[in-house]
């Protein structure tokens, strides 16, 4: 499945990388499993997408949890809590 | 008319903002505003300036589902968002939140209601200009547990 991935804030910074176009394998079928398909990269991914990180994840620009399934071709972002206003 | 949802780097005239909104509706009884400033202050330390950082797209689409919801819930008739991002200074103008109605019981919950909804589901960032450096800034708890108290209504 190919997916266009999208970092903000602290995370953009942390990782060096704001967007990125990837294919992956079929056992990754959640964001959760897609959080830990990129942690499996090393640092700085394993660092700071780790469990005890708290971030937010939207797909196709919604806000989802983690049991949400992926779709072909979804734009999946990934960021810290948000602090507009 | 203008958009009722605007991201935008430059500033905004709130009155001049105001009057647009409820110009030509005479049902309209209570105007309330919601005007969020840059503080010089922020967990002990001076704040020089920040940079606000957003999700161009799912902004939108979040402060959208933010409005169709407060008008759901609350008899209002006109809302406004104008949030800001880019740099900002301490005293600038940064967010915007107007709402008209017939009465104020309606305004003024759907304001505080947007407010708090925007405060943790506009993907919005704050990158703070310290004197100790530039820091992110980090999510409250109050934000969520103001947040939360809304799902009960």
């Amino acid at each position: 499945m190919k997916l266009e991935l999208r970092f903000f804030a602290s995370l953009r910074e942390a990782l060096g990388v704001s967007q990125e176009s990837i294919t992956i394998p079929d056992s990754v079928k959640t964001i959760a499993d897609l959080r830990a398909h990129l942690i499996e990269r090393g640092n700085p991914w394993a660092d700071v997408l780790a469990e005890d990180k708290v971030l937010r994840c939207a797909l196709n620009q919604v806000m989802v949890d983690a049991n949400t399934p992926l779709q072909e071709k979804a734009e999946i972002a990934f960021f810290p809590p948000v602090t507009g206003g | 008319m203008p958009s009722p949802i605007r991201v935008q780097e430059k500033d905004f005239d709130i009155s001049a903002e105001i009057a647009l909104l409820r110009k030509g509706d005479p049902r309209v009884g209570a105007v309330v505003s919601f005007l969020g400033t840059v503080r010089d202050m922020n967990d002990g330390s001076q704040v020089k300036g920040m940079t606000l950082e957003h999700y161009p797209g799912m902004t939108e689409k979040a402060l959208q589902e933010i409005l169709d919801q407060a008008k759901i819930r609350w008899d209002i008739y006109q809302t406004l968002v104008i949030h800001r991002v880019g740099p900002l200074l301490p005293e600038d103008q940064i967010v915007l939140v107007v709402v008209t109605s017939a009465h104020r019981g309606e305004a003024f919950a759907a304001c505080e209601f947007i407010m708090d909804y925007l405060k943790t589901a506009a993907p919005f960032w704050k990158k703070e200009d310290t004197p100790q450096g530039a820091r992110w800034v980090d999510a409250r708890v109050t934000d969520d547990v103001a947040m939360a108290r809304w799902k009960k209504c």
